[in-house]
């Protein structure tokens, strides 16, 4: 862990902080905005890669922790007039006993089961929220009056600092004993088992940790936007988009997700003018990377700099 | 009255699911590969089917055939263009080639819906039927369309069942699925057995594609719920096992036309999925699943 703090990763990132955090200086507003966004998505994006890259849980339904969160909030926020840091707290704690619910089927069962019980989640979350319309708002959407601010310069640096404190705490975790019995058990959990660490603890603690940033991430994610629908945070191709980001940075690393997550909303942005074809594009970049460079961005260039 | 037509329309439903999974799950049962680019193929063959003889007026039996052709060629790129070159790729370990297969099919079934949906809009498209016409079945006014979807289906996995239990190349099929080591030790090029079923998956999605587009009809929209509902079928009857995703097909079929017709066709999908949660969670493996 010492080391961290004197290693190269920690100074670039660094410098990447602090250059970020000066943007809203010179930069316009349609783009601090986008990156705003980003900046949410590379929380989903890290929370992901906890639970997979470390506990090793296929999860194909990040979006049904962000979606209670984000729905949580919106809804205490719309329908019963609470005011606004009550219902992000409530909504990361909806999220939490979410990720319970959702872990219980991962102590049972493995891998592609696993992955089709939290898809499985997400089409049911999916499903309620168009069935209880009157509450949810449907397939509309739900108008959400209160916002955290207006002030676009204000709603980055908040995006920017709550994602830098996430990271920090995630990598930190990630590099943790924690996370090395962890990364243990998601490779082989009879071996971890038999050395004496206690496995559902810890994929307890996994999932309690990355449903709490998830929901978190999502109820900010809803009072910035002003809205909650199914198609910004409960959509499967949102869900996919964050297991995208996750691949693409790196899995294993924690901060590459981030920086996936960033990657993959700026490059579709930049692509706009391609118009249909732009979603082509990201997905046959996000293939290539997958088949030719599997340990995605971070992990290419910390190989490169681990064998130089 | 209305039991005979939950009884028809439940039982067409669930031997197009039945089709559609049959192939998912025979993938899975020989190479331990779940493939979720397979909506997206049976999206590709019912739109070509449906382009070639709507645009194309090259007639329905033609159309048929170029969509069925069409998903072979999906299907044969699926697996040269992604699945074996994760599964050949050194960089890779190998107890994570499983996410990758997932995630790069999953990548390249999208890559599929937006061609799609470039050169053929999102517009939901309906396949001119091979059979047009209405009889009446015990009272119940049913499209011959649908007789013909329920007996072609049936057919089709007859003689799925004769290839796999009663020729050389099935036994090999068979016998790839069971043991692996085994069956390279006798001398069979594994590389071969996949191509072979690779090829009949094609067939079997292609088949499906198209009588999805005649009886219900389909859009680029459509990729996701299929790529899911074969899934789920596939886990919920034990994967990669065959006669289990044929009773989970019926199962489903009947579960959601009952659901539709009963309750409300907006509820259509949430018995099936609460379903399947509740088996997950008693018979993880699934009904008729080996583990």
């Amino acid at each position: 862990m010492s080391s961290f703090f004197t290693s190269r990763l920690f100074f670039i990132s660094l410098a990447l902080v602090v250059i970020a955090a000066t943007l809203p200086l010179y930069v316009s507003g349609y783009v601090l905005g986008l990156l705003t966004v980003a900046f949410y998505f590379g929380v989903f994006a890290m929370s992901w890669d906890l639970l997979f890259g470390f506990a090793g849980e296929v999860n194909f339904g990040p979006t049904f922790l962000i979606g209670v969160g984000a729905y949580t909030a919106g809804i205490l926020n719309a329908q019963f007039g609470w005011s606004v840091y009550p219902c992000i707290v409530l909504g990361a704690l909806a999220s939490v006993i979410a990720g319970l619910v959702l872990a219980l089927p991962a102590l049972r069962v493995r891998g592609p089961y696993f992955g089709l019980t939290t898809l499985v989640a997400v089409l049911m979350l999916q499903n309620f929220i168009v069935v209880f319309a009157d509450l949810t708002g449907g397939e509309i959407g739900l108008t959400i009056p209160d916002v955290i601010t207006i002030n676009a310069g204000a709603n980055y640096w908040i995006a920017l600092g709550f994602m830098t404190i996430s990271a920090a705490i995630l990598y930190g975790l990630s590099q943790s004993p924690i996370g090395l019995v962890l990364q243990a058990s998601g490779q082989d959990p009879v071996q971890a088992g038999a050395l004496g660490f206690n496995i559902v603890k810890h994929k307890l603690a996994a999932f309690i940790v990355s449903a709490f940033f998830s929901g978190l991430s999502g109820a900010l994610l809803v009072f910035y936007f002003g809205t909650a629908s199914v198609g910004t945070v409960v959509d499967v191709a949102v869900g996919v988009n964050v297991i995208v980001s996750a691949v693409l940075g790196g899995r294993r690393t924690v901060l590459g997700a981030a920086l996936g997550a960033i990657f993959l909303i700026v490059a579709g942005e930049f692509l706009r003018p391609t118009g249909e074809l732009a979603t082509f594009i990201v997905s046959a970049v996000a293939l290539l990377v997958v088949l030719f460079f599997p340990g995605g961005f971070l992990g290419a260039a910390l190989s490169r700099e681990a064998r130089s | 009255m209305r039991a005979f037509q939950i009884l028809i329309d439940g039982f067409a439903i669930s031997a197009l699911y039945a089709l559609g999974a049959t192939g998912f799950t025979l993938i899975f049962g020989v190479s331990g590969v779940l493939n979720l680019s397979h909506g997206a193929i049976m999206v590709a063959a019912a739109v070509a089917a449906w382009a070639a003889a709507s645009i194309f007026n090259v007639g329905t039996y033609a159309g048929a055939l170029i969509g069925v052709a069409v998903a072979l060629v999906a299907a044969f790129a699926t697996y040269f263009a992604v699945v074996k070159p994760i599964q050949d790729s050194r960089r890779i370990p190998n107890e994570e080639k499983e996410i990758f297969v997932l995630t790069g099919t999953l990548l390249w079934g999208i890559m599929i819906q937006e061609v799609i949906a470039y050169f053929f809009t999102n517009n939901a498209k309906t396949v001119l039927p091979i059979v047009e016409g209405v009889v009446e079945i015990l009272g119940v006014r049913t499209p011959k369309n649908e007789i013909f979807t329920a007996i072609v289906c049936c057919l089709v996995i007859a003689l799925l069942w004769l290839l796999v239990n009663r020729t050389r190349t099935g036994k090999a099929v068979l016998a790839a699925s069971m043991n692996p080591r085994g069956v390279t030790l006798l001398g069979l090029e594994l590389t071969n057995i996949y191509v072979v079923v690779w090829a009949i998956y094609g067939i079997l999605a292609g088949i499906a594609g198209v009588l999805l587009g005649m009886f219900l009809g389909v859009s680029s929209y459509s990729v996701g719920p299929l790529t899911a509902s074969a899934f789920s079928i596939v886990v919920l009857g034990g994967l990669g096992s065959v006669s289990g995703s044929l009773i989970a097909a019926f199962v489903v079929g009947y579960l959601e036309t009952l659901t539709a017709y009963l309750v409300s066709p907006a509820y259509r999908t949430i018995p099936a999925l609460l379903l399947l949660v509740f088996v997950m969670y008693i018979r993880p493996q699934g009904l008729l699943g080996r583990r």
